[in-house]
């Protein structure tokens, strides 16, 4: 009998690879450490992804920071695949908008609130990891990320001087009070996580589809995210709909477009 | 050349073939990129109408780097700082363009960008040629293993596409590549900026019969598989989960199959692949060049972080060994490296200490030539020699593949150089191989059989400052604490150890130099270590942090200088003023002030506020 062949790795393989790789250097290098879980499609596959990495398990919290603005239907998912997934959830609170930097544009302010409730739970628990969902593709700062973003005790992102970062070789932790932003999705595109969601069958909170001609293409708060007019209703249907898609992701996130540098600013400070 | 591109054989259905785009400052990556994108109808809707408002804003035609410069310092100063990726199709085919800083200094910035490039486009400004930053990046290309070079003779238009010219220009650049053993694919005459010979095939250059940018795009092959080299997985971690030990890894080359027999690193022990373990993917039993796994292993042995697992019982199929290991370095690093310099070397997941043995040759940007010297500027190209404790296995480096990729990280974690592993370094004629031990007491283990943690305290300011008096007083108060300290005083080292050295700069440094290897030992003893000692040089303060590391506190004992005149406790200042004494800092030498010091002690008031400053400082180092 012949022997079966090593399979030829396909696009979303290669991904997988290379995402699993960072999530096992993260762990071993950066303890403590936890996962960012916005409940949205692409923190679901980064889950999914730990899992993968860890034979099923997810060994370290999932944290979610948690505005009091998402929509039910969130909160729901939340506590539904908590328990399905063997979740070790930590909550984290938010700050009134009052405290936030008031030059900043309003939704880029209410945005904010979330830096500060993911600074405390940081400092709480003194993580030196944190693995969040963030992707080059999504908005232009954060094309310049580093897969390992080392941030002051300040969480400052220094987004003139980042490390070098090549052959898979990874900036660590080498001060008190540092912490590094764990980045495995940076080279995942829109269209891979939604390919990949197919793939896995990995479950999602439904304002993804379309009802009465309108969805969510990108999940924030209720009060800064608008839905876009689609009738994709399944999986099949958003990729279908991205492969012809002209206009960007984050199109209907009001803190990205009210002025030039909003992003930025909200980044360097620590923002995702 | 008049092929035409036929995607059908090229295509991979998802997988993106990353295309790093280098070359000298302003000779015009970001507009090439900017071309690219909207000659593919790559841009989003939306975006056109951003850049040309961004660019208007600041009173510029249209700008089609901003794009590219997202960072609000890149707009308004038009430069690019940091790397960035855009995804775009070429008739169904995914690529990634790289866009890489030009500018030298932020070469890291172009590094971190081109690393995992499988193809470049060094683009020349037509009319200005070959240029520092040009050589600096074909350097790069060469070492960090990109060998599919396409060569676009940028602004062509303002030398009127010239046929002679550019044939100048273009002998010129296939001479500096070859003689970096680089491929040159094609050398293209454009103008990014017009689009000529971008997407569509210029009438100005009609002497010109190659293809233009995007065809030469196409014809880029995808890396050869890696399946039928010999199996190498360096684990990555070892897990248990449920009862099972899992070892975990990425395989770079080969394939294994359940049944294998696989040695585990340098000490030879030997396992059976029981499984090959996946989650929620159907069982399996082979897994090849790029996949992460985990294996089960029979005996259940539990390896290291780093050991490289390869087939068993196969000569021709094992790694090579050394101990001394010849090494093609890009130094990171804003201080020179130095002979006899320690770090990490990273190898896939290993780690070994590692001491520069030798710098062996100094590559020379102008000409590239290979010349002897004694240190590796900043940003610097050489031939070095690695010196480990004991036999490390390796495959040695070569392009598109990932063995060999060495990385040089400091004490404090930092990448400071690149070193693709060129292969066993041959030990010179009679001369004694080093060979570095790292000890086995761990730094916590030390801490707990003296109670306190380890520093070095530097404390630097001018003769007569007060700095031995004030370390003197201060070694009495912590050892009545209990705790132990050792104070190198300047003048006590030139006794003994130094008596060898003058006070001229040369020597002065390397009495800067042994201190801070003297300070280093004792605080790897446990010590906390008072430095006294004027050293007057910011530069040389900077070589001793470097030997010390991460416990590294620098002092400034700041005392005005008429003051110290004043005391000269030791007639110095007299003498030098007599021009008795040649070279007395503070009075026919420099003393450069410490820009940051981690701790100032005033010098000039009561010497017992002087003492507790420090011993404060201490206390809050090594508690």
């Amino acid at each position: 009998m012949a022997l079966e062949d090593a399979r030829t790795m396909d696009g979303l393989d290669q991904l997988e690879a290379q995402s699993i790789f960072i999530l096992r250097e993260a762990y071993r290098k950066l303890k403590p450490m936890a996962l960012l879980w916005s409940l949205g499609k692409d923190s679901n596959v980064m889950v999914w992804l730990a899992r993968k990495a860890f034979m099923g398990h997810v060994p370290f919290p999932v944290m979610h920071v948690d505005t009091g603005k998402k929509f039910p239907e969130m909160y729901d998912f939340r506590d539904e695949y908590t328990k399905k997934w063997n979740l070790d959830l930590v909550l984290g609170e938010c700050p009134p908008v009052e405290e936030m930097d008031p030059s900043l544009p309003p939704a880029a302010r209410s945005a904010a609130r979330k830096t500060v409730g993911l600074a405390n739970l940081i400092d709480k628990h003194k993580f030196r990891g944190v693995v969040a969902g963030i992707r080059r593709d999504e908005q232009a700062t954060r094309a310049k990320e580093r897969v390992f973003s080392p941030r002051g005790a300040s969480h400052q992102w220094d987004v003139r001087n980042q490390p070098p970062e090549f052959w898979d070789q990874y900036a660590t932790p080498y001060e008190d009070g540092m912490h590094v932003r764990v980045h495995p999705l940076l080279a995942w595109r829109e269209l891979d996580i939604w390919r990949y969601i197919e793939r896995e069958n990995i479950p999602l909170v439904d304002l993804y589809f379309a009802k009465d001609g309108k969805r969510y293409r990108s999940l924030g708060d209720q009060d800064i995210t608008s839905p876009i007019e689609s009738n994709a209703s399944t999986v099949a249907e958003v990729i279908a709909e991205l492969e012809t898609s002209r206009t960007s992701e984050r199109a209907g996130r009001a803190m990205d477009h009210e002025s030039e540098d909003a992003f930025e600013r909200l980044r360097v400070a620590g923002y995702l | 050349m008049t092929q035409t591109h036929s995607p059908s054989s090229q295509v991979r259905h998802g997988v993106s073939t990353p295309i790093v785009i280098v070359g000298h400052v302003d000779h015009g990556k970001s507009t090439l990129i900017g071309r690219l994108l909207y000659d593919t109808d790559s841009l989003p809707d939306g975006r056109l109408v951003q850049i040309v408002e961004s660019s208007r804003k600041r009173g510029l035609a249209v700008e089609w780097s901003f794009l590219l410069d997202s960072l609000q310092i890149e707009r308004d100063q038009g430069v690019t700082v940091d790397s960035t990726r855009i995804p775009f199709q070429l008739n169904g085919r995914d690529f990634v363009i790289v866009d890489a800083p030009g500018h030298r200094q932020f070469l890291r910035n172009m590094i971190t960008g081109a690393a995992d490039a499988e193809a470049a486009v060094l683009v020349v400004d037509a009319a200005e040629g070959v240029r520092e930053q040009t050589r600096r990046h074909a350097m790069l290309l060469r070492l960090i293993g990109i060998n599919h070079v396409i060569v676009l003779l940028n602004k062509a238009d303002s030398i009127g596409f010239d046929e002679a010219r550019l044939k100048q220009v273009e002998g010129d650049i296939r001479q500096l590549l070859g003689r970096l053993e680089i491929n040159v694919n094609q050398v293209i005459p454009a103008s990014a900026r017009d689009g000529d010979n971008i997407a569509t095939r210029s009438e100005k250059a009609d002497w010109y019969k190659g293809p233009t940018l995007l065809e030469a795009l196409s014809l880029i092959q995808p890396p050869a598989s890696r399946h039928a080299l010999p199996f190498r997985m360096p684990v990555q971690d070892v897990y248990r989960f449920e009862g099972v030990r899992y070892v975990a890894g990425r395989i770079e080359r080969g394939t294994v199959r359940e049944g294998d027999r696989l040695v585990i690193g340098g000490q030879g022990q030997e396992a059976t692949v029981a499984e090959v373990c996946r989650w929620h993917a159907p069982h399996y039993p082979v897994a090849g060049a790029g996949e992460s796994i985990a294996l089960r292993l029979e005996p259940d042995l539990v390896p290291d972080r780093g050991d490289l697992l390869c087939p068993a019982g196969d000569e021709a199929a094992a790694p090579q060994k050394a101990a001394r290991l010849k090494t093609r370095l890009f130094w990171l690093r804003g201080e020179p490296l130095r002979v006899g310099e320690s770090f990490r070397l990273r190898l896939a997941t290993a780690e070994y200490d590692v001491t520069v043995a030798a710098i062996d040759a100094v590559v020379d940007l102008d000409d590239l030539s290979l010349s002897p010297a004694d240190e590796v500027p900043p940003d610097g190209f050489a031939e070095i020699t690695l010196a480990v404790a004991r036999n490390i296995l390796f495959d040695p480096f070569a392009p598109g593949m990932p063995d060999g990729r060495g990385v040089l990280v400091d004490r404090h974690q930092k990448i400071v150089g690149g070193a693709p592993l060129i292969g066993p370094a041959a030990l010179p004629e009679g001369s004694h191989a080093i060979h570095p031990t790292a000890s086995g007491v761990s730094d916590a283990v030390r801490a707990g059989l003296r109670g306190h943690g380890r520093a070095v305290f530097w404390m630097t300011g001018l003769p007569g400052a007060g700095k031995s008096t004030i370390a003197r007083h201060a070694e009495e108060a912590l050892s009545r604490e209990g705790l132990h300290v050792t104070v190198l005083d300047g003048d006590t080292v030139r006794s003994g150890l130094c008596s060898d050295l003058g006070f001229s700069p040369e020597d002065r440094r390397e009495n800067i130099r042994r201190v801070a290897h003297v300070a280093r030992i004792l605080a790897d003893a446990g010590q906390i270590v008072l430095v006294a000692l004027v050293s007057p040089l910011i530069r040389d303060r900077a070589m001793a942090r470097a030997i010390i590391g991460e416990d590294w506190h620098e002092v400034f004992v700041d005392t005005a200088p008429e003051l110290c005149r004043s005391r000269d406790p030791k007639g110095l200042y007299a003498q030098a003023e007599d021009g008795r004494i040649a070279e007395f800092t503070g009075v026919s030498s420099a003393y450069e002030v410490p820009e940051k010091p981690d701790v100032v002690v005033p010098g000039d008031g009561d010497v017992a506020r002087s003492v507790r400053h420090l011993t404060d400082a201490v206390h809050k180092a090594v508690r």
